[in-house]
């Protein structure tokens, strides 16, 4: 089962290969955290960010184990080095959680993001989503005469520079799934 | 062992098969059936409380003293929402206690049920973990896994939600089975590290110990091996608030407490130190002062079960996560392998240098002969009770950092206070927990009358169990610990902080039928004392004191450890706006 075949790094219980903290940079890391599917478990996990004052970027939660009943949580969040210590170790201490991985240290990773984006307009503006749509290989998943419903995925910042495009073309509404993430080779 | 039986019975059985001989609870509509279970039975003790809140304390008293998870039982709704102060109290300073809540049926769940309150909900971040069970053949797993979190790893609070419906119902009962559980924090060190730690130790030429809780929730196994380092290195240690007892007070390298208000000696060490060995400590506020210059040339090792707890507030050079039974004993053994060294010259002149320091006498303080200072109240408790195994509780304020430095401690498990949450109204129920753990020692409540009077109401448990606890109430009729942040903070604008329409407290006592003290005159305090120590069952002891005094030494906000007032004639100015904002 590939949720659990994570590469290990440092686990939940790791304190000895900590990177230089106490610096004042901003980072963004992206964490998979695998978590037993039970009740209560995603209100410990957001429970966690809020009561410490962490940020999420972005959250994906779903059971990717049936049989083990283990749920996968992909995190992005932003802080400094030592905040990011801060919330794996925070993590890595709620019961239910039985891995942390900072993806972003144990790299390189894939990262993507399904978005749906309505787009309405006419003539030359419908012409042109329509041409763009084609060039970011997103697809056409519901149309009528005057909108389009685009379905597109890709890494966070190809969907954003999508959504940039269709802005003046007449973007009504965009869904986002959050960012699931892998490591890259095996 | 697997048989059938209802949720209710479940309950009682797997509580047995824990080895729980005593409940600390009160019943209500939603855990009728688990109390028609203990009736039913003689094995298990259930102790009536007066509140829930009363409930949780006592158990932290009875899980503190003992090293086992204290037990609460308690009804849903309001049973569960006054557990919340307890719980985050035992969060806070990592008590085991195991709560068991009643819920509204499983089927009225959601619908704004009498009673009904979102108890895992409310309970999720004052627990290390909670369980809603739903589902009667899973309660018996859940209760024994609540047991394992509860003492597992750092320990803390866990609680247990028990509809009543899955009470009454019937399901499979299966005895503990420890293995069974993902939940497996390792204990043993990292042996590279604790090398690393070892030669530090070897090479230091002003090394310092700083222990805290963590050594005590260890063990006692853990207090013996830090004894046998201490001794066999001859470095001095200091230690919390929360770990006072696990290296004896009459040892020739104790300091003192450290930290906000601790000894001159022990904050200056800490300062000026050049290897920090944190055994179960967690760099609390309390102790480090303003974090920038909080020892700032040392090497700092840091030994603690919880990685969390590591890199947290300070950065330290050696991090070791593990038991501190397990990575002392590491320690020791890789020490002694290496040859047992030290660096025994600089020892030497670091030992002069702490005795210079003790010469400032810190503790030291103006006696009067017609008002009784809290500090000589404290002196003479300590010198009255030094030949029993005592056991102290205290409440929040003045008086429990007078009671720290004022009281000795030789023992582990002998000393519980309210560390983490500051819980004025702790002392007394917890007296009570300890005297059910202790039924034969002296039990003794340090306590303020503000705070004590937060949890009065227990002194019906108290008499309901002829419980012989002593409440020695150091009477100021003030908020002592407000009034003096106010003065030293605020102007001496005394918004609040006095203590108006107190009890008579001897009648009060009397009126529970225990007995009634009060003392005012420094020349009959001993007298007092004596009549209360020998006196089989509680007492309420008024002791009026100084209603002025201020705790002292002290770590103003905002300032370093080198920069503490040891008297009135240092606060001038003391505090800048910056500290003032600092709790």
């Amino acid at each position: 089962m590939s949720a659990l075949h994570i590469k290990k790094g440092s686990t939940r219980h790791s304190a000895y290969n900590l990177r230089p903290t106490f610096s004042d940079v901003q980072e963004r890391h992206t964490l998979a955290v695998l978590v037993e599917n039970e009740p209560g478990v995603l209100a410990r996990v957001i429970g966690l960010f809020a009561g410490r004052g962490y940020n999420i970027e972005s959250l994906t939660v779903a059971e990717v184990d049936h049989t083990g009943h283990l749920s996968r949580i992909t995190i992005v969040t932003k802080g400094t080095p030592q905040v990011i210590e801060q919330i794996k170790a925070q993590l890595g201490r709620i019961v239910p959680v039985h891995e942390v991985h900072d993806l972003t240290v144990e790299g390189p990773t894939v990262e993507r993001e399904l978005a749906i984006f309505k787009v309405s307009g006419d003539g030359e503006k419908r012409v042109e989503a329509l041409r763009l749509a084609d060039i970011f290989r997103a697809n056409v998943v519901d149309s009528t005469l005057s909108s389009f419903v685009f379905e597109i995925t890709g890494a966070p910042d190809k969907i954003d520079a999508f959504a940039d495009l269709m802005r003046p073309l007449g973007l009504v509404e965009v869904a986002r799934t959050g960012v699931a993430a892998l490591l890259r080779g095996d | 062992m697997t048989r059938e039986m209802t949720g209710a019975r479940m309950v009682v059985q797997a509580l047995k098969d824990q080895g729980v001989d005593t409940v600390f609870g009160y019943p209500g509509g939603a855990v009728l059936p688990i109390y028609d279970e203990i009736f039913l039975q003689n094995d298990i003790q259930h102790i009536l409380v007066r509140h829930e809140q009363g409930a949780l304390h006592a158990a932290e008293g009875y899980a503190r003293s003992t090293g086992k998870p204290g037990v609460v039982l308690v009804t849903s709704g309001p049973g569960a929402t006054n557990a919340v102060t307890g719980l985050t109290d035992a969060l806070l300073d990592s008590i085991p206690l195991v709560v068991l809540t009643g819920q509204v049926p499983s089927f009225m769940i959601g619908s704004d049920a009498f009673q009904e309150a979102d108890t895992v909900g409310i309970t999720r971040p004052c627990t290390k973990h909670n369980w809603l069970v739903k589902d009667t053949d899973r309660l018996a797993g859940v209760l024994h896994e609540a047991f394992h979190v509860a003492t597992t790893g750092r320990p803390g609070p866990v609680l247990v939600d028990i509809p009543k419906d899955v009470q009454f119902a019937t399901g499979t009962y299966t005895g503990p089975k420890p293995s069974a559980s993902h939940y497996q924090p390792p204990v043993k060190g990292d042996i590279e590290a604790i090398t690393e730690l070892v030669a530090a130790l070897e090479k230091a030429e002003r090394p310092l110990f700083y222990t805290g809780g963590g050594v005590i929730n260890s063990g006692p196994a853990a207090s013996q091996l830090l004894r046998e380092l201490v001794e066999a290195t001859g470095i001095p240690i200091t230690s919390t608030l929360m770990g006072l007892g696990a290296y004896p007070a009459s040892g020739k390298h104790w300091l003192g407490m450290l930290g906000m208000h601790g000894l001159y000696e022990a904050n200056m060490a800490m300062h000026d130190c050049d290897l920090m060995i944190n055994v179960g400590a967690r760099f609390d506020d309390r102790i480090t002062g303003v974090l920038s210059s909080f020892s700032p040339g040392s090497t700092k090792a840091h030994i603690d079960i919880d990685p969390s707890s590591i890199n947290k507030v300070i950065r330290v050079d050696i991090p070791i996560v593990g038991d501190v039974g397990h990575v002392l004993e590491d320690v020791l053994k890789i020490w002694k392998s290496r040859g047992r060294k030290t660096n025994a010259e600089a020892l030497v002149s670091w030992t002069r240098q702490i005795d210079e320091w003790r010469k400032v006498d810190c503790l030291k303080f103006a006696e009067d002969k017609k008002t009784i200072k809290p500090q000589y109240a404290l002196s003479r408790l300590e010198a009255l009770t030094k030949k029993y195994d005592r056991y102290i509780t205290t409440e929040v304020g003045q008086h429990q950092m007078w009671a720290a430095q004022f009281l000795n401690f030789e023992d582990p498990n002998r000393w519980m206070t309210s560390g983490g949450l500051g819980t004025m109204g702790y002392g007394f129920p917890a007296s009570i927990g300890v005297q059910m753990a202790h039924p034969d020692a002296l039990v003794i409540n340090v306590a303020g009358e503000a705070s004590w009077l937060m949890n009065m109401q227990e002194m019906g448990t108290a008499a309901q169990y002829k419980l012989p606890v002593k409440q020695f109430i150091l009477n100021n009729e003030r908020l002592g610990m407000v009034r003096q942040w106010q003065e030293l903070l605020h102007g001496s604008r005394y918004s609040q902080s006095w203590s108006e329409a107190l009890p008579d407290f001897v009648k009060l006592a009397e009126a529970f039928g225990a007995k009634g003290i009060r003392c005012s005159d420094p020349s009959d305090l001993d007298d007092a004392i004596m009549e209360m120590l020998e006196y089989d069952g509680p007492v309420i002891f008024d002791c009026l004191v100084e209603k002025h005094e201020n705790c002292f030494p002290m770590i103003p906000s905002g300032k370093a450890h080198n920069e503490m007032l040891l008297g009135e004639a240092d606060t001038e100015g003391a505090i800048q706006a910056g500290g003032a904002v600092l709790v």
